[in-house]
Parts: C-alpha cells; sequence; structure tokens
C-alpha cells in the first residue's frame, strides 16, 4: 500500500525476529533431548550382552550385571500396579461418575496436588509407617510407595477417559432399567477402556523411573530375591548406585543399564501415543 | 383395581433401608458399589492426612529440641547432634530459581510457538518431543549431568564466565563443574517440558477473537502474541509455579550433581546441598534417633511447601482451562 | 428465473450528503461518489471448496452499504476479504482483486498492518482486551505509534469514546477493567477501538446481533452518525437494520452476489426476482 514508516519497519522487525527465536527455543529442546538419547545408546550400546542382562552384581572387574535389577523392577511395577491401578481407576471412576458436589471437588483437589509431592517425601512417609514397624526393608514397601505415585496419576487420566464417554451411551443403558453400577461397569468401562489402559501403562512408565522412594523402602540388594519381604534391586537403584561410584566399570554398567530402563520407557511412551493417534 | 389415587406412587421404591440411604435408586448393587466408591475417594482423603500426621510425629522429637531454630541455623552436624536446615532451604530456593529462570524463557517460547506459529501437522509431532523430555527419569539425567554435562561446563563455559565475570560473588570459586549451575541447567531441563505444555493448554485456550481484535486493528503477529499472553498470564502464571513445585522436589539429578558440603555460599560454582538430597543421602546412615527425626522434619518441610505450592498453581490453572473443558494434566 | 445477472454497476446515482465536522479533517478527498473500494472477479476458497464466487463490486465513499443474504451465503467471508482477516485462516485462497484507494490489497508486497489500520474492523461479538476501557482504546493507537505524547494519546482516546457516544458513560472509569461493561457498551468500546486510529473504511460484522433492542438502537444511531466521516460496511441478517441504517444494500446468496441497488429502491422494487423473494421472506 502507502509508503511503509520507518517505525512499521522496526514492528516487522521485531515481530520477525521473535518469532524466529520461538522456533529457536524449540529447536534447542528437542536438540537437548536428542543429545541425551543419542549419548545413551552410544554409551550404553558397548557393555550391553546377554550376560549383562541377567547376571547379578560382581565386584570391581569381575563384569557381572542386572538381571537382578531387572527382575526387581519387574517384581516392583507388578506390586505397585497391582494396588495402584485398581485403586487409581476407582478413584477415577468415583470422581467421574459418581462423586457431585464440594466432596468431589475436594477430593480432585486432594488428587491433583498429591501428584505434586516430591517422590522422596513418598517415600519417607512408607519407611515411617512400613519399614520401621517392621525393622527392615522390604520389596512390598517399595511397591507401595510407587503405588501411592502411581495412584493419584492413573486417578486423573482415567477421570477423563471416562468423561469423554458421551452421556448418550451412559442414557441409553439406564432407559433400559440398568443400575447405576451396571451402566458404569458394563458399558462405561469397557467404552473407555483403551483410554484407560493407555494412561495406565503411561503411569508404570513413569513409576518404573522413579528412585528416591525406593532408597529406603526397597533399598537395594546385589542378590536375586524373590521374596517381598526382603530388600530387592531395581534398575534405577542400580543405575544411581553405579553412577556415583568411583569405578569407570560400573559407570559403564549404568549407561548400559539406562539404555535399557529408556528402551522400556520409550517404547511405552511411542506406543502409546501411536494408539491414541489413530483415535483421534 | 382402582384408579391410583394421585398421592400414591406407581414405581414403588424396592428398598426403604439403608440402601435408600446409599442410592437414589434404592437397588442393592448400586448402593454397595456407590459405598465403595465413596470409600475409595475416602482413601484419598486419609492418605494426604495420613502423610502429615506420620510425617510430623517423627519429627516430633527433632521439633521440639530446635523449635523454630531449625530453620534458621546454619549447623548441620550429625556429630555433635546439632542440625538447622537453612543451607538445604538456601540451597532448595536457589537451585529452583535459577532453573526458573532459565527454563521460564524457553518454555514460554516453546508454548508460543506451538499454539501460535507451528501449524498443526508440525505442532503434535514436536509436542510430543518436547514431552518426552518429561518422559526421562531423573536418575538418568543425574547420570548425565554428571558425565557429560559438568564435564562440558567445566571447559567451555565456566572458565570464560569466570574469567568475563570473575569480581562478581556470583562467579567465584572453584570450578569443578559441579554445583548450583550445573543443577540449574539440569532442573530447568527438567521443568520444561511441564511448564511448556500447561503453557499450551492455557495459551490455546485464549478465544480466537482477541487474536482477531488484536489484528484487525493494525497489530503485527509479535504483537498480537502479547495479546495473547496477556489473557493467558494467570494460566501461564500457574504453570510456572507448577514448574517450581517440580523444581523444589526434585531428588536424583540434583543429589547426583552436587558436591557434598552443606554449605551456603553466593557462588554458582560451589556446590551445595537441597533439601531432597539431603534426604536421599543420609537418610539410611541416620543412626541416631535425632539425626533421623530432623530428617523427617525436613520431609516435613518439603510436603508442606510442595502441597501449598501445587495447590495454588492448580487453582490458578485450573480456572483459565476449565472455560474449555481441558482437565488438566496429570503431571 | 434461470440463471443469475450479475450488477456491475453500483447505485451511483445516490449522492450522500456530506457534514463536515469541525473535530479533525476528514480523510480522503471531498467528492462525492468517488469509489473507496472496487471489487474485481473475487473467488474465494476454504481449501477445496469455493465460498464466494466471482465477485465484482464498487463501494462510493462515505457511504453505508449493507450486505444482506441467508446465512452461510459469505457475506462475513467477502467482508474478511476487504482486511485480509482471511488469512488467520489457514488453507484459504484468494483470486481476483480488491482494490483500495486503487491499490490491490492481494498484491505481494503490500503492507499487511498498513491496510488493517485504514480498514477497520468490528465484529459480531464484542471482543474488549482484558485491561483498562482507556487501554483497549489506546492499544491501537499505542501499537502503531499514532501519537507523540500520552497527553495527545489521551486527546484521542477521549475523541474516539466521544465518536462512539461512549464517552459520558465512562468518563469517570476510564481505568476500570473493560470487561465490566455492558455487552452494549463493550460493543461500543470496541467500535471506539477500531475508530480511535482513525481508519477509512470501516467494516460491521454483525455488529448488534448478540445485543438487545435498546443497545441495538444506540449502534444504529452511531452508525448513522459515523457515515459523515466514514465508508461503512455492514454485514447483517436483519433485513429491517438494513433498511433502517444503510444508503447502498448487496443481497449475496450462495456465495455469489445477486443485486447492489440503493436501499429504497432494493427493498421497494429490487431488479433481481432472487432478490425479491428474499425481501419478501420466501426463502431464508
Amino acid at each position: 500500500m502507502a509508503v511503509t514508516r520507518p517505525v512499521d519497519r522496526m514492528r516487522r522487525v521485531t515481530s520477525a525476529i521473535m518469532t524466529t527465536l520461538t522456533g529457536l527455543c524449540t529447536l534447542v529442546a528437542i536438540g537437548i533431548l536428542l543429545i541425551i538419547l543419542s549419548y545413551i545408546a552410544y554409551r550404553g550400546i558397548s557393555s550391553l550382552s546377554f550376560r549383562f542382562l541377567v547376571d547379578s552384581p560382581r565386584p570391581v572387574g569381575e563384569g557381572g550385571g542386572i538381571g537382578n535389577a531387572i527382575l526387581g523392577s519387574v517384581v516392583l511395577l507388578a506390586l505397585s500396579s497391582a494396588f495402584g491401578l485398581p485403586l487409581g481407576i476407582s478413584v477415577g471412576i468415583y470422581l467421574s461418575e459418581i462423586g457431585k458436589g464440594r466432596f468431589a471437588d475436594a477430593i480432585r483437589f486432594l488428587v491433583d496436588t498429591l501428584t505434586g509431592i516430591p517422590s522422596i517425601v513418598t517415600g519417607v512417609f512408607v519407611y515411617a509407617i512400613l519399614v520401621l514397624p517392621m525393622r527392615h526393608f522390604s520389596a512390598f514397601a517399595g511397591g507401595v510407595s510407587l503405588a501411592l505415585i502411581m495412584i493419584p496419576i492413573v486417578a486423573r487420566t482415567t477421570e477423563e477417559m471416562l468423561k469423554l464417554v458421551p452421556h448418550s451411551l451412559r442414557e441409553g443403558a439406564l432407559a433400559l432399567g440398568a443400575p447405576q453400577w451396571r451402566v458404569i461397569l458394563g458399558v462405561v468401562l469397557p467404552a473407555a477402556a483403551s483410554g484407560i489402559a493407555t494412561g495406565a501403562m503411561l503411569a508404570i512408565a513413569r513409576v518404573s523411573g522413579e528412585t528416591a522412594p525406593l532408597l529406603f523402602t526397597a533399598f537395594g540388594s546385589r542378590f536375586f530375591s524373590y521374596y517381598l519381604d526382603r530388600p530387592i534391586s531395581s534398575l534405577t537403584v542400580q543405575i544411581y548406585n553405579y553412577a556415583i561410584s568411583p569405578y569407570d566399570e560400573w559407570h559403564a554398567q549404568a549407561w548400559a543399564a539406562t539404555l535399557v530402563l529408556m528402551t522400556l520407557i520409550l517404547g511405552i511412551n511411542i506406543i502409546v501415543r501411536f494408539l491414541t493417534r489413530k483415535r483421534f | 383395581m382402582s384408579a391410583t389415587s394421585p398421592d400414591r406412587t406407581v414405581f414403588p421404591a424396592k428398598h426403604s433401608d439403608w440402601r435408600r440411604v446409599l442410592s437414589p435408586t434404592g437397588n442393592t448393587g448400586d448402593a454397595i458399589f456407590r459405598a465403595l466408591m465413596f470409600l475409595v475417594g475416602l482413601f484419598v482423603v486419609s492418605v494426604v492426612i495420613a502423610m502429615l500426621i506420620a510425617l510430623a510425629s517423627d519429627s516430633m522429637l527433632s521439633i521440639r529440641e530446635f523449635g523454630f531454630h531449625f530453620l534458621i541455623s546454619r549447623q548441620w552436624n550429625p556429630i555433635k547432634g546439632e542440625f538447622g536446615a537453612l543451607p538445604f532451604i538456601y540451597g532448595t530456593i536457589v537451585s529452583s530459581l535459577i532453573a526458573l529462570l532459565i527454563s521460564v524463557p524457553f518454555s514460554l517460547g516453546i508454548a508460543v510457538f506451538l499454539v501460535e506459529q507451528a501449524p498443526h501437522y508440525i505442532a503434535r509431532p514436536v509436542g510430543f518431543l518436547v514431552e518426552l523430555l518429561a518422559a526421562i527419569p531423573s536418575v538418568v539425567y543425574g547420570l548425565w549431568g554428571i558425565f557429560v554435562l559438568a564435564p562440558f561446563l567445566r571447559s567451555y563455559v565456566e572458565p570464560p564466565l569466570a574469567k568475563a565475570f570473575g569480581k562478581l560473588p556470583l562467579f567465584q570459586g572453584s570450578i569443578t563443574g559441579i554445583g548450583l549451575l550445573t543443577r540449574g541447567i539440569i532442573l530447568a531441563i527438567m521443568i520444561t517440558p511441564i511448564i511448556s505444555a500447561v503453557g499450551r493448554d492455557v495459551l490455546a485456550a485464549v478465544p480466537g477473537s482477541q487474536r482477531e481484535a488484536a489484528l484487525a486493528l493494525g497489530a503485527t503477529k509479535w504483537e498480537m502474541i502479547r495479546v495473547v499472553l496477556v489473557n493467558g498470564a494467570p494460566g501461564i502464571a500457574g504453570a510456572v509455579i507448577l514448574g517450581l513445585g517440580r523444581a523444589l522436589g526434585e531428588t536424583m539429578a540434583v543429589t547426583m550433581v552436587i558436591g557434598n558440603r552443606p554449605e551456603i555460599s553466593a557462588s554458582l560454582f560451589e556446590p551445595s546441598y537441597t533439601i531432597a538430597s539431603a534426604i536421599a543421602n543420609e537418610f539410611t546412615e541416620a543412626t541416631q534417633d535425632l539425626y533421623l527425626s530432623a530428617l523427617v522434619e525436613l520431609g516435613l518441610i518439603l510436603f508442606l511447601v510442595t502441597f501449598i505450592v501445587n495447590a495454588i498453581a492448580r487453582l490458578l490453572v485450573w480456572n483459565v482451562t476449565r472455560k474449555t473443558g481441558g482437565v488438566g494434566r496429570a503431571a | 428465473m434461470s440463471g443469475v445477472v450479475m450488477t456491475k454497476m453500483p447505485a451511483q446515482k445516490v449522492a450522500p450528503k456530506i457534514e463536515v465536522r469541525e473535530r479533525h479533517e476528514p480523510p480522503a478527498q471531498k467528492e462525492t461518489g468517488k469509489v473507496k473500494v472496487a471489487v474485481r472477479n473475487l473467488d474465494f476458497f476454504y481449501g477445496r471448496s469455493q465460498a464466494l464466487h466471482n465477485i465484482s463490486i464498487e463501494i462510493p465513499e462515505r457511504i453505508v452499504m449493507a450486505f444482506i443474504g441467508p446465512s452461510g451465503c459469505g457475506k462475513s467471508t467477502f467482508l474478511r476479504t476487504l482486511n485480509r482477516m482471511n488469512d488467520v485462516i489457514p488453507a484459504t485462497r484468494v483470486e481476483g482483486e480488491v482494490l483500495i484507494d486503487d491499490h490491490n490489497v492481494y498484491a505481494t508486497g503490500t503492507d499487511v498492518v498498513e491496510l488493517r489500520r485504514k480498514v477497520g474492523m468490528v465484529f459480531q461479538k464484542s471482543n474488549p482486551f482484558p485491561k483498562s476501557i482507556f487501554e483497549n482504546v489506546a492499544y491501537g493507537l499505542r501499537i502503531n505509534r499514532l501519537t507523540k505524547s500520552y497527553s495527545e494519546l489521551e486527546e484521542r482516546v477521549e475523541e474516539a469514546l466521544r465518536d462512539a457516544a461512549l464517552w459520558n458513560e465512562v468518563k469517570d472509569r476510564l481505568k476500570t477493567s473493560a470487561l465490566s461493561l455492558s455487552g452494549g457498551q463493550q460493543q461500543r468500546l470496541c467500535i471506539a477501538r477500531a475508530l480511535a486510529i482513525r481508519p477509512e473504511v470501516l467494516l460491521m460484522d454483525e455488529p448488534a446481533s448478540a445485543l438487545d433492542p435498546i443497545a441495538t438502537s444506540k449502534i444504529e444511531e452511531l452508525v448513522f452518525d459515523l457515515k459523515k466521516q466514514y465508508t461503512i460496511v455492514i454485514v447483517t441478517h436483519n433485513m429491517q437494520q438494513a433498511a433502517r441504517v444503510s444508503d447502498t444494500t448487496a443481497f449475496f446468496l450462495l456465495g455469489k452476489l445477486i443485486e447492489v441497488n440503493s436501499t429504497e429502491k432494493m427493498f421497494t422494487a429490487p431488479n433481481e426476482k432472487l432478490t425479491e423473494d428474499y425481501i419478501t421472506g420466501r426463502f431464508g
């Protein structure tokens, strides 16, 4: 149109600079992600081997592996899921289907803030109520602490998924004379099942990376353990112990263990993302 | 059969006892189900209360011994039995502030880019990648921090910084690559996904009419974005506070990237503790009751602070995203 | 009644009376009948579907032209092409020309910011910024750097609020939030905001549709006042409103321009049968 004033040129330049900067921020974030992931792959690959995945730790210089840690993590995840998933889903059902009014709002608020409690505080709590009375560390305590972390996460995603189920589905079943509990368990829950499942998977991925609470509940061990009332090893604690040790060999094992852990976590996240993308 | 009189119900309730109390339908299954669900809701409340009680009671010893002095004393000496939390409180606050300082502009930039600029087919995968940063466990960040970031900073960043700004107390001290700066950067990386994700939700909730109003008055793209930011200000504040909450409680990464001296120092290069890392490091070695109690008291402080911070943040974010039906993130 | 004849000549026989206002210089020339906006063969696409078909129209300066037609006929879309507001919607395409003061606004290299300064817009639902009343009106002045001092800014804000017939109602609370105003007041605030930067053309997209009858009549009075200085194009789904307020009317149907005529003629003896059918309520 008319002649552009210098002030307007400045405005356009400023706009262009700022919008470029935001793009740069995003690039930096993704760059950092790729740097971290590729470094893990690069350092971890060299120590990976079948023996590594199966053996238990040995003193420095004798090799050893993370077999017991993998088993330990599996046990802990199974334990925490056994507690955390049903409870979390139930809370989610309550918030979405049953709870109305101020009490439910308060519960929802508490659940939200529970997601923000540092996991180490949860660990201290479980230490106080389980480890101290039992007088020793245990896999059970570890599982409980992880479950406490899992529950608020699962509750919120479950609630969100249930809320997405259209009301017409509920009303159709109710109009046929089904009692509410039947409608919820038989109609609404199955409809939201895939969403709830992906929410559960994400919670498991999240919890599998937790270390702090395990430090004084499950504690860690150098052996294969099958007893729930004994300390048990886990991938994360093992990585931590190796990382802060002074031995290069153990550092290398830490990277390899990280590679295993990240494969699990990334795998779950990508699968979930793939599944949820199809729906939209 | 006589005609139904107006005040006799055609469908009498099946039961009129405890089942009616629990459920409007009076159905047995419903009553039981609702009771169960209610108990579940109660469970949540009781967990929070139990946490509070357990933490408080186990720190009673320490509270009685030190009282308020605990919060302002600089002495942390397990051997002498003197415990003061100030170095940890200081370390926690300072690392979190540094993390926020670095992360907030970045996270906002990412949120703005993804909502206002990127076309849809780019925004979704890129947003996913940024959120993946949150999926990396804390211990992995710690590992990377010790072996990659710290050496990098030690070799390439801290010497020039020390040379350029060495006069300021902020940049003095021995350069080991470990310390507040490293920790601040790692924390910043860790809280960026949550601030940017919530920020995205907030910005997306700003109605399009605001953008159009600004553009119709001749605003450039950036000027329009500023209007959107003003609209989303309370929600963004909530997102930042959420990030703060996360930074305050972060344990493993910061524990691995510190030095072992519970001191207070103004320099970015000197090591120092946070509350969470103090607990993590010393909990299993606390043999005396007083020692343990002091550590639990630290945990109590952390619990209360993060609870309040998160509560404030959620309230701010709820208000903004509730209008569009966004339920918030289970982060 | 097959086929539609596109009228290319607007009702230039209508010569609006010009009253020069004392307060500031009227923008362009004082000749009557000069064409302010000329659209030639405009096609508009949302992705693959075509929303506007071969629209050609000339809008003379300082009149009020109303766009009428059933909902979905493209009148709002067409309005938004005049200040390139459709640019913000992805996957839209424009073919043809929109000439404002003989410059094609869709030519490459057009300064869209400058365009939107000259061509202001008021939206269907009022959208004040979450700021004070003063800051809302001052926004356009500030970002376009149109004033040199704060006192000049205050003068312009007052002037705009007076032009929008809102000054007396808000002069004592300029710093309070704009969101505390009623719906009708908010809309007049948005008009003041648009007027503050002294556009030459004012586009109004159903400005009163969300308002009660009293607020609506205030807006209509305002439009009547404003046409002494501005070229106004107003989209409305309310035919009576078009009849009350405008000098010229254009009737749109299914993305095509059916007829342009003086308002008087349009509503008593339109040229096209389709127009007549719409006016008499046979459809739409």
